[in-house]
């Protein structure tokens, strides 16, 4: 059955290979028939108690009836209705009963909708350059210019008739000038796209950075060794890594890595973690961070490119500059980050960069349904050596973890559990409507 | 380098090498009536081919190619009508234009701009610096002619 495949398909499809009547799952999952029958033709999402019980009916686990590749087609159904405009807007209320009816051509919409937003960017960088490039400019301008020149001189060869013969002479040796000229400008451009064109690949350098980590799992072994060479990882020529500043984005990145293992060696920063987390007292990145005497942001990133560790949780990490543009982009199951434009603002990551020097932490939930809750730790800092000239570049950095248990800060005796902060990918793509932080109407809000 | 062509019919003109030549015939009666035309335009084969072609129409054509100095030129040559390039070397067409229309003794001369970018956004620029017209590269010769002919005589 494909990943993408929603609950209700999947329940559905179960029970029918076991041969069992909707009536007897219903009966054994403490349901109604009625509601079973709504939830397999995904007219409604069933909740976790429900998944759990219709599970153990079909003597199958729970994680194989969860939505959360579901989760990612549903996400990008919803960002193709937010960019289509049509009039009358996509059925939103259908959402999920459309991927789960048609999941071949929700697939395919969602496949679509993909290449459309990489469309739209190679279109946004083209006109860039187009507006902003001086090489580029200049050498239309002197394209344009000497085919003005060959135009009108050819003109007035082939429309005057008592021209003289040293007038005659002047413009045919101007047309011929002018016609080498542009046959130079036209190599130098012809040159200058052929250099330029490995710029303009399907992804932005960083979302080539991001695809190549993500083929690595975001952790390159040999940043672990100082004695290799960590751009070593660079000289087979990655094919995700398709232009030159992707290619510089990740030495820069691998340059940092190598930095960051040296000062949280895994030999030491595993058995810190795992006894940490064992000990009931939750994840404290603070605390680690003193230990090893480094920040808090070298932390979050070494956290965030650690090979897959037994007992430890799985950690995402987004950066921003101070402008808040996103810099760098590791997901996390379940925390859906934009693939560009604005992020939410209500995310910790910008609050710790309104306030440099005062870490953030706290518990999160998501604007997706069902939400999911994660614990977020976010950090501000100067980005280089501190100076006393401008510019002041800063950069913040959010580590977030699925709010397991192990991972939680323990609750005093008489104290509340949090109340999580809700969030959001991006406002356009985000059902809360009331969102004080809102800075565009969402289509799903409507 | 500036140069001239007189307007008379008949008169000796000078091609941009410096050989003096005479013109060739032209009809009596041209719609330029000798009248002087500034040509602001850095590229020389350019100006060059303007110049013969409105110098057969009867103007007297004047051209100049630097950015820096040539308000200087407008103002000291009295032109019935400034070709105006945007892409100048030292001062651009635009900043010359806006310069002109707060000038009290320039400010009602017609100018018409020629730029490489034929892009909305320039010939919005060069209408809200005050151009009267904006021609974009490549134009053709009969198009120039007949914008100079009526900027003039509108």
């Amino acid at each position: 059955m494909p990943r993408t495949t929603l609950s209700g398909t999947r329940i559905r499809a179960m029970r029918l290979a076991r041969g069992m009547s909707q009536a007897e799952l219903a009966r054994l999952a403490g349901v109604s028939p009625s509601y079973l029958n709504l939830i397999e033709h995904n007219r409604r999402r069933a909740p976790e108690t429900l998944l759990s019980a219709v599970a153990q009916a079909l003597d199958i686990a729970p994680e194989s009836l969860t939505d959360d590749a579901g989760d990612a087609l549903l996400e990008a159904l919803s960002t193709a209705a937010a960019m289509t405009g049509a009039d009358p807007p996509p059925e939103l209320d259908r959402i999920e009963e459309f991927a789960g009816r048609f999941p071949g051509w929700a697939a395919h919409l969602a496949a679509l909708q993909g290449r459309s937003e990489a469309q739209d960017r190679i279109i946004e960088r083209l006109s860039d350059r187009m507006t902003h490039d001086p090489n580029l400019s200049a050498a239309l301008h002197e394209i344009v210019s000497a085919v003005t020149s060959v135009q009108s001189t050819a003109a007035i060869l082939a429309e005057t008739d008592d021209l003289d013969g040293e007038w005659l002479a002047r413009f045919h040796h101007n047309i011929h000038a002018d016609s080498r000229r542009l046959a130079t400008a036209a190599e130098a451009l012809v040159a200058y796209l052929d250099a330029a064109s490995e710029e303009t690949g399907l992804a932005a350098p960083q979302e080539e950075l991001e695809s190549w980590l993500a083929r690595h799992g975001f952790h390159l072994p040999q940043v672990e060794d100082a004695k290799s060479d960590a751009l070593a990882a660079l000289r087979d020529e990655p094919p995700e890594l398709a232009s030159q500043a992707s290619r510089a984005l990740a030495r820069d990145w691998l340059k940092r890595a190598r930095a960051d293992a040296l000062a949280l060696p895994l030999s030491r920063l595993e058995p810190a973690l795992t006894a940490m987390l064992g000990a009931g007292g939750g994840l404290c990145p603070d605390q680690l961070a003193q230990d090893f005497g480094v920040s808090l942001s070298r932390l979050f990133r070494r956290l965030a490119s650690l090979p897959p560790l037994a007992g430890v949780p799985r950690f995402g990490l987004v950066v921003c500059d101070g402008s808040g543009t996103l810099t760098y982009r590791r997901p996390v199951e379940g925390f859906a980050l934009p693939r560009f434009g604005g992020a939410c603002p209500v995310w910790p990551l910008y609050q710790a960069l309104l306030q440099p020097g005062r870490p953030v932490r706290a518990l999160v939930e998501t604007a997706s349904r069902p939400a999911h809750r994660f614990l977020a730790f976010a950090a501000a800092e100067p980005r280089g050596p501190e100076r006393f000239v401008p510019p002041f570049a800063w950069e913040s950095s959010m580590l977030l973890t699925p709010a397991i248990p192990q991972v939680m800060p323990p609750l005093g005796a008489d104290a509340a559990a949090p109340m999580p902060l809700p969030v959001g990918s991006s406002c356009r793509v985000c059902f809360r409507s009331d969102c004080a932080a809102r800075r565009e109407p969402s289509i799903l809000a409507s | 380098m500036d140069h001239e062509s007189a307007g008379a019919p008949g008169a000796v003109t000078r091609p941009a090498n410096g050989n003096a030549t005479h013109s060739h015939a032209r009809p009596t009666h041209q719609p330029g009536g000798g009248r002087t035309i500034l040509v602001i335009e850095d590229e020389p084969n350019i100006s060059e081919a303007i110049r013969f072609i409105l110098h057969r129409d009867g103007w007297t054509v004047l051209t100049h190619a630097d950015g820096r100095d040539a308000l200087e030129r407008v103002e000291s040559c009295h032109p019935a009508l400034v070709i105006l390039d945007v892409m100048l070397p030292g001062r651009s067409g635009f900043d010359i234009l806006q310069v002109m229309r707060d000038h009290s003794g320039l400010r009602a001369v017609p100018v018409l701009m020629l730029t490489a970018k034929g892009q909305a956004a320039d010939r919005d620029m060069a209408m809200r610096a005050g151009a009267s017209r904006f021609m974009a590269k490549p134009f053709s010769n009969a198009e120039l002619l007949a914008a100079v002919r009526q900027l003039v005589d509108a």
